[in-house]
Parts: structure tokens; C-alpha cells; sequence
């Protein structure tokens, strides 16, 4: 009985919400005293089977040639395996993985019929990090290999000890926080190596990026994680990681930690249009605390081999093969995908806030069987307006206090935020103290 | 007291039971009710049905529902058909499996990591455990041990010793904070497992000499597919891996055969072994 006209909303500064945080799988070492402020980070991890295919970015907003990060990696890597991206593949990950907000109209309570359409919408962010070096093996670090990537410097470095390691990285005008050593040790002797990755300005001026596109690397290892433990030991505060997985079989989720839907499919009051962004966030604050930050959300899981309808714009084969799907043809879909356009990828968005007094413990991965589409969704529904007065308008005028009221407390509930507050903003007062339906008759008959 | 509730897997029904209803209603445990009546409704089915095959003298659903209890825990899956199948492999080993009059597999043990391999349509999800959760699950399990001090805990005590030795001093090898491994204890799967797939005193070693050894090898294992080969389900795979070791085990290091205690039986005398033997609990 309604008619519903849905528009899905952007959600831009969704992936921005975060709040203060440093780095994700690396830590970012200044050369100045400045602090160094980043959002939020973006990973891709594509995998099947050993391989992978691990895409970094972040909202690097320093001065470029203070950026530097040492991430740890399970292989050597050699040149061919580093790329680096278009930050706008992550824009459309990012867009259209994100929670969306959708739109119905309801119908003339009068005169039931239904159709529906769908649009589109999107946003999101990215960029990421660089390097440089050479020097001492009397400290115990080889440098296996260096590289200079788009507007990268990039090294791979092996040490025998964490010690000399930080020593290194001491003299070569990087600072690494206290403690850092006690973690490059421990991957040391998991047999890591260290990424390390700088800003090459010469080569970013002649490339003229104004800011710093994400960094791939392909290898292949039975670890199929993210490790976490290196950003934390500088951090001030908790930070926020998106991972958006890439997978054949199925919904990935992390086996040491909790991974829990974001609520989703409520409805919400209208006011939420116009504040998308701060509700998002709000209530993630909210569903992290309430999960006494813990837990891993999953924000969207979707089977790319259909939609019905697509929720957004999809990624194209191109696209994908550029993010590092590398068992997409490029020829394009298989010829038995449901839809045209589908791709035989499983994409998983997982959202994290984390630190390390409840993160102890790198991130974990399994994939799992599970092809269940999910998406964190949150529904506006505008009611009919209309003035025909037959008897179910009157019994649709009398239910909408309650669904209001219903509203309001389902915000809160999600956001935290102060339900008389979100009742002022709905106008609810006059309607739940005393609603229209009560008002005689006659007296709406000449009202225009 | 009456011998009847001597019999642990009342108290251990009792646990799992609570501990689903818990999982269900506030972990948001990935457990359809569908999929869990199925599982519950086959293994029950496939015990009847075959102690009827077997020519068994009762039909005893107890050890059966401890199987289904776990699974329904454990075993995620979006096919109804995979969960029946699972749940009918599970009780079916019991009966087909088996070396010397016992059975090879913890039941559960073989269903799960079966149906995981064969089809790769079932998975277990290890993380979905929160602590407050796993902390009450321990003290339950705890609890059941000083309860039933009867049930051979002697292989879940070493286990655990063993276990421990692995997590920790891998954490200590690598330098990493001692939150680590005990953050890497801190799993539901991880209590299932030790309290009631290890433990099973059907298919343990005999002799306490090898539960201990069975014990090390199994922790040892874990470590290796976690720690070496880098999958999930370490605890699982280890154990569905090394359990046709027991029969070799045994053979090493003989001891006396372990029957569960009889309602009408409240003689704790070891009833003789062949004849209890068939009852497959």
C-alpha cells in the first residue's frame, strides 16, 4: 500500500566520520616535530586462495614530504608487485559499499497502488604513503630492495634485530615512538619483512598529484592478515580502518575478534536527510561502545554476480582488475553471471574502531561460505500528505503518531543521542499530545 | 543420590543448552532457529534410526544431543541441506568409524571438519564470542569438571596445560604482550572444544599415559595449523587429524575402556567391556 520512491543518499563524509587517528597497518614516522593528523584508513585485501592483493590508502592531510610509513609484510617484494592506484577506485569502493539512507513515499492510503524506481549515489576518500633510504648493514639491516613507484620511494627491508632495525630507522631521520621496537621485533621473528614507503617529491611534481594515491603490493602467503599492532604503539587515541575484502567464495570476517552487522533497515526520523553524516557517526560511536569497542562491524556484504536492483553504481570488470581482482577476465563478466555486468567477486565491507587496549592482537581473516547480502540501510519514509478523508485515511493518520514516536526512539537508541532533542526536531509535540484525528470533523472540510 | 544425575552429560546439556539460548538471543550468534532444529531433530533421528540398524537395546539421545547441541554452536552454514547432512555424518560416524569396538571421531569433531572439506559449504565462525560470554561459559565449564570428577578430566587438564604452553610461550618467543595469548584463549570454540570435544571419554586414549600424550600432540597440532600453516580451525583440524592415532595409542599404552555410567546401574564397578561396548554412546 505504499508507493515508494526510494533515493539513496550519499554518504560522503561517512568514511571521513572517523575522528583522530594515525596510521592502520603501519605507523606514519614524522621527520619534524609536527604532529601528523590522518582520518581514517582505507584497505583493500583481495585474496584467493595464498594470493593477495593488498591496497593501501588514507587521508594523509600533512605536508608530503613528512609522510613515511613502515608497514610489515609476510614476503620479499619485488618491483613488478608494487602499484600504485587511482584514488578514485577507492572512491567507488568506498561509494558503493557505503551505508546508504533510502527514501519512500507513502501512498494515498485511499487509493493503493505501488511502483518503485531506484537512483543511485555515492562518495568516499583515500590516499596513502611513501619512502626513501639506504645505509648501514652493520646494524643487522639489509636493504633487500629499493624502489622508486609513481611518487613513491619505496624500500624492503630485512633486519636481524629489532633493535638495529630501530636504530636504522633512528638515523635515517625517521621517528619511531617508544615501544615500537618490542613490535618490530615480533614480526622479525615471524620472518616479516618491513615496507617502507616515502614521498619522492620530484617524481609527484612531475606527476602532479596534489595528493597521495593509494599503494598496492601483490604477494602470496598463507597469512591472510592485516597487521595492526605497529600503528597503535604512536597512536593517540583510538583509529579508525575500513577493509574492504575481495573474495570468490564468500563473506570474510575476522576469526579473533567478533564481527557483528551494523544495524540496519530502521526507519528514521525525516530530519536525518540533512544530517546523514553526523547520524552515521554517531551511531557508529554509539554501536561501538555499546559493543564496548571490541568488535568488528560488517558494513556491507554483497554477491557482485547480481543486483536486483544495484544499489550503486557497480564496479566495472576494469576497475576491479585495477584494484587487484586478478581472476577477473578482461574480456569481462563470465557468461553465466545473473546480471550483466556482475562480477564473480564477493566484496565484504568491515569497519573497525580500534586501539590497543582492545585490539591486542593483529586482525585475523577467514572467508567464509556465506553469500548473504547485507548493507547497512536506514529508511526515511515521508508520509502521504494528501486530504481525502475515506477510512483509511483516517486510521493512516491515527497510526502515524506512533510510528513518529517509534522513530524517535529508534534513533536514540542507535545514536545516543537525547530523544527529546530528536522529538523537537520532528515537531513531535503537538502530535503526540494531542493528534489531528482528534480534531472534530468539520474543521479540516475549508482548510486549503 | 540418585545415580541418574551422576551422569555428566546431563550437566553438560544443561551448559550447552543455556549457552545456545544466550548465543541466540544476545551475541546475535548467526544461528537460525530453522537450522538449529534441523540439526537437533537429524542427529536424534540418525542415533534412533541406527540403534534400531545396530540392533542396540535403548535408544539413548543424551550423548546425541550433546552432539547437536555443539553443532548447532559451532557449524554455520546457509543450507539447510548442508546442516541435515552434517548433523546425519556426525552421528553416523559413531557407529561406522570404528577400530576395536570404538569409535575413531568425536562425533562433532568429525561432522564439522567433514562436511568443511567435502563440501566448503560450511564454515565455523571462532571469533563470535564476547568476553562476558566466554567468561561465564568458563566458570560453567569449570564447574562441570569439579562436578564430574568422575569423567576422565585428566585429558582436558592436560590439554589445557599444553595448549597454554603453546600460546604463551610462542607470545613470549616472539616478545608480544601476554594480552595476546590470552586474548587468543578468549573464544567460545576454544571452550567447546577443550570441555567437550577433547574430553569425549569415548574416543580418548585408554590409558591416562596416553590421554596426556594424545593431549600434547593435539595442542601441538593446533599450534601448527594456526601458528605454521596460518588457517583457521587449528583446534578442529588437529584433532579430526591425529584421532586415528588412537588406536595406535591404545595399543602402546593399553588401559581400561571407559562405558558412561547406567541410570540403573549406580555400581561405579567398570561394567564389562564388550558388552557396554555397544551401546555407542
Amino acid at each position: 500500500m505504499k508507493r515508494l520512491l526510494i533515493v539513496l543518499l550519499s554518504c560522503a563524509a561517512l568514511a571521513a566520520a572517523a575522528g583522530t587517528a594515525f596510521a592502520f597497518c603501519g605507523f606514519y614516522v614524522a621527520k619534524a616535530d609536527t604532529k601528523l593528523f590522518n582520518q581514517a584508513s582505507q584497505v583493500v585485501l583481495v585474496r584467493d586462495g595464498d594470493r593477495t592483493v593488498l591496497t593501501m590508502a588514507n587521508d594523509f592531510k600533512g605536508d608530503p614530504k613528512e609522510f613515511a610509513i613502515v608497514i610489515p609484510v609476510p614476503t620479499f617484494i619485488q618491483r613488478e608487485q608494487i602499484h600504485v592506484a587511482e584514488k578514485a577506485l577507492l572512491d567507488h569502493l568506498d561509494a558503493y559499499s557505503s551505508p546508504r539512507l533510502v527514501e519512500y513515499f507513502d501512498e494515498n492510503p485511499c487509493a493503493p497502488r505501488r511502483y518503485y524506481e531506484m537512483a543511485p549515489a555515492p562518495a568516499g576518500q583515500a590516499a596513502a604513503g611513501a619512502a626513501k633510504a639506504d645505509r648501514a648493514r652493520s646494524l643487522g639491516v639489509t636493504i633487500e630492495a629499493q624502489y622508486t613507484v609513481g611518487e613513491y620511494d619505496i624500500l624492503i627491508l630485512s633486519a636481524k634485530e629489532s633493535q638495529g632495525l630501530e636504530t636504522w630507522l633512528l638515523e635515517n631521520g625517521y621517528r619511531i615512538p617508544q615501544g615500537a621496537a618490542r613490535v618490530l621485533g615480533s614480526y622479525l621473528k615471524q620472518g616479516m619483512r618491513f615496507f617502507v614507503a616515502k614521498v619522492n617529491l620530484k617524481e609527484q611534481s612531475k606527476l602532479g598529484f596534489t595528493y597521495l594515491r593509494p599503494i598496492q603490493v601483490a604477494y602470496e602467503s598463507r597469512k591472510f592478515m592485516l597487521p595492526i599492532r605497529l600503528g597503535m604503539v604512536n597512536a593517540n587515541g583510538p583509529q579508525e580502518l575500513f577493509v574492504y575484502a575481495l573474495t570468490r567464495k564468500g563473506r570474510v570476517e575476522t576469526t579473533n575478534y567478533r564481527t557483528v552487522r551494523l544495524p540496519s533497515d530502521t526507519e528514521v526520523p525525516l530530519f536525518v536527510k540533512d544530517e546523514f553524516g553526523p547520524f552515521y557517526k554517531a551511531m557508529f560511536a554509539e554501536q561501538v561502545e555499546k559493543q564496548d569497542m571490541r568488535t568488528v562491524f560488517l558494513e556491507y556484504a554483497w554477491d557482485m554476480a547480481w543486483c536486483d536492483p544495484c544499489a550503486a553504481d557497480p564496479l566495472s570488470a576494469d576497475e576491479l582488475r585495477q584494484l587487484g581482482v586478478f581472476w577477473i577476465e578482461r574480456r569481462g563478466p563470465r557468461p553465466d553471471m545473473i546480471m550483466p555486468g556482475g562480477q564473480d567477486v564477493f566484496l565484504s565491507r568491515l569497519h573497525l574502531r580500534y586501539d590497543s587496549a582492545h585490539f591486542p592482537e593483529d586482525l585475523v581473516f577467514q572467508e567464509t561460505a556465506d553469500r548473504q547480502n547485507f548493507q547497512g540501510r536506514y529508511i526515511l519514509r515521508h508520509p502521504w500528505q494528501g486530504k481525502e478523508k475515506c477510512e483509511a485515511a483516517q486510521a493512516y493518520r491515527r497510526e502515524l503518531p506512533k510510528r513518529y514516536e517509534q522513530q524517535a526512539q529508534t534513533l536514540a537508541s542507535l545514536t545516543g543521542w537525547d530523544v527529546n532533542k530528536i522529538r523537537m526536531k520532528m515537531n513531535l509535540k503537538a502530535k503526540t499530545s494531542g493528534p489531528a484525528e482528534d480534531e472534530p470533523w468539520w474543521k479540516t472540510i475549508w482548510k486549503d | 543420590m540418585n545415580p541418574r544425575f551422576k551422569d555428566p552429560r546431563l550437566y553438560q546439556i544443561l551448559v550447552l543448552s543455556a549457552l545456545l539460548v544466550y548465543g541466540v538471543s544476545r551475541l546475535e550468534l548467526e544461528i537460525r532457529p530453522l537450522s538449529a532444529l534441523a540439526l537437533l531433530g537429524t542427529v536424534l533421528l540418525t542415533q534412533y534410526t541406527c540403534t534400531h540398524l545396530w540392533r542396540l537395546s535403548a535408544f539413548d539421545p543424551r550423548s546425541a544431543l550433546i552432539s547437536g547441541l555443539s553443532l548447532c554452536l559451532l557449524l554455520r552454514t546457509n543450507s539447510l541441506a548442508l546442516a541435515v547432512l552434517a548433523a546425519a555424518v556426525t552421528i553416523a560416524s559413531k557407529f561406522v568409524l570404528r577400530v576395536g569396538g570404538k569409535h575413531v571421531f568425536n562425533p562433532t569433531n568429525f561432522g564439522i571438519v567433514a562436511t568443511m572439506l567435502a563440501t566448503g559449504g560450511v564454515w565455523v565462525s571462532p571469533g563470535q564470542w564476547g568476553s562476558a560470554a566466554f567468561f561465564g561459559f568458563l566458570i560453567a565449564c569449570l564447574g562441570g569438571l569439579v562436578v564430574n570428577r568422575a569423567a576422565r578430566s585428566d585429558v582436558t587438564y592436560a590439554f589445557l596445560f599444553f595448549y597454554l604452553a603453546v600460546l604463551f610461550g610462542r607470545a613470549l618467543w616472539l616478545g608480544q604482550p601476554l594480552t595476546i595469548p590470552f586474548h587468543q584463549l578468549e573464544s567460545g570454540a576454544f571452550l567447546i572444544f577443550t570441555f567437550f570435544m577433547i574430553s569425549d571419554p569415548k574416543t580418548t586414549p585408554d590409558s591416562r599415559a596416553g590421554r596426556i600424550l594424545f593431549a600434547l600432540l593435539v595442542a601441538l597440532g593446533a599450534g601448527f595449523v594456526h601458528f605454521v600453516l596460518y588457517r583457521p580451525n587449528g583446534l578442529l583440524l588437529s584433532l579430526a587429524f591425529l584421532s586415528p592415532l588412537v588406536p595406535l595409542i591404545d595399543r602402546l599404552l593399553p588401559g581400561s575402556r571407559y562405558v558412561w555410567r547406567r541410570a540403573e546401574d549406580p555400581a561405579s564397578t567398570p561394567a564389562p567391556v564388550l558388552l557396554e561396548e555397544r551401546r555407542f554412546a
